[in-house]
């Protein structure tokens, strides 16, 4: 079977700071993994590199088509969110109605609280049908009904045979490996 | 993505300040004739360079919100992660730049010319060294806005950084020598993206 994204033998240094040494991964079709670990232990970093913004400093990593969110939104702040997250196309109208957010379509992104922001980025995500998904704390700032609605588009994206690299300190509901990175 | 992209960017130059370097550029010129005197035979042989440096710094002021802004919000990221290359990103940036300020300057040069006293001929001979000239003005602007995106002060940097650099666009511009002038400009839209698409890579982090 192969491997929507591969990390082999990765080295990452930031800083002067080893992150992580020789580190191998392979997330296949229908899995998914979340990294956790204290502020600080890279795991950001490691989505970072999994998306390819960053280089690492030793070894290969292999990825396939890809959708990322991390603390950034990627909207622009004038347009209302329907305008804004048809910019990077896809099923826009699906992914807002599968993360609740299809009333606040008019309403312009600057307006939108941290929850639905986060709520708007995880749609950008959930839009594209991009097989691998790498979230940088998809749960941050959400309420329960919110975090229920992210475990059940990620249950619906492992079953449709998409991948998933979480970086959270909230464990994912449904997901089942599970990286801790030391300080 | 890429049509996209400029449509996007022409959007948010006339959404956001498109007219304020129009109306800094027409300043410029009325302040002339305060400075230099009424005297129009003396405007109408200073007028051209007036112009030209009116122009410039008039590029200077939509420089900080060119590329940093695209930066701190994870666009230029996920324009990454959606396969644009940084290059094609500065093209685009380049291109839309140039359609929300080119047009507009040469535009606002017919009563700038106005107020320096010059006549028919030397307004077209200036119209066309500003439209040969601006397309390299906006890449160096785009490129200028790339490297200094995300650094403290950026604006006063980028200024330091920009004039120099467009002073052979100013001498060749000013002295009519539209030949050299095309070759600069040409030399300056063909280098700037790479420029700019490395300055685009080195401010990840």
């Amino acid at each position: 079977m192969t491997s929507l994204l591969r990390f082999e033998q990765v080295t990452l240094r930031r800083g002067g700071r080893l992150l992580f040494e020789d580190l191998d991964l392979a997330l296949h079709p229908g899995e998914a993994l979340h990294v956790t670990g204290p502020n600080g232990s890279g795991k950001s970093s490691l989505i970072r590199l999994a998306a390819g913004l960053l280089e690492a400093e030793r070894g290969r990593v292999e990825r396939s088509a890809f959708a990322l969110a991390d603390d950034r939104l990627a909207l622009d702040r004038e347009l209302p969110l329907a305008r804004a997250l048809g910019f990077w196309g896809g099923q826009v109208a699906a992914a807002m109605d599968a993360l609740g957010i299809h009333h606040l379509s008019d309403v312009p992104v600057r307006l939108l609280s941290s929850g639905q922001a986060k709520r708007a980025a995880l749609a950008r995500v959930a839009a594209t049908g991009a097989a691998l998904w790498l979230l940088d704390e998809p749960l941050n700032a959400l309420d329960a009904d919110g975090a229920e609605r992210v475990g059940r588009i990620v249950a619906d994206h492992l079953a449709r045979g998409g991948a998933l690299l979480a970086a959270s300190h909230q464990l994912l509901p449904g997901t089942a490996g599970t990286l801790e990175l030391a300080r | 993505m890429i049509g996209a992209l400029i449509m996007r960017d022409v959007r948010r130059g006339f959404a956001g300040a498109a007219w304020l370097p129009i109306f800094f550029f027409l300043l410029v010129s009325a302040l002339a004739p305060f400075a230099i005197g009424p005297d129009a035979r003396i405007l109408s042989r200073v007028g051209p360079g007036v112009l030209w440096i009116a122009a410039l710094t008039a590029a200077l002021l939509p420089v900080e919100r060119l590329v940093e802004p695209d930066r701190a919000d994870g666009i230029l990221d996920q324009l990454f992660v959606h396969g644009l290359a940084e290059e094609s990103v500065a093209i685009a940036k380049t291109l839309a730049h140039w359609l929300s300020f080119g047009p507009l300057l040469l535009l606002a040069a017919v009563p700038a010319a106005a107020l320096l006293a010059l006549d028919g001929s030397s307004l077209a001979r200036t119209e066309l060294a500003l439209l040969i000239g601006t397309p390299g003005l906006a890449s160096l602007a785009v490129a200028v806005a790339a490297v200094t995106a995300g650094l403290p002060r950026a604006g006063s940097l980028a200024g330091l950084l920009l004039l120099p650099l467009a002073v052979p666009l100013l001498i060749f511009g000013a002295a009519d020598a539209y030949l050299l002038e095309v070759a600069v400009s040409l030399l300056l839209s063909a280098g700037a993206p790479f420029v700019t698409g490395a300055a685009i890579r080195a401010a990840r982090t």
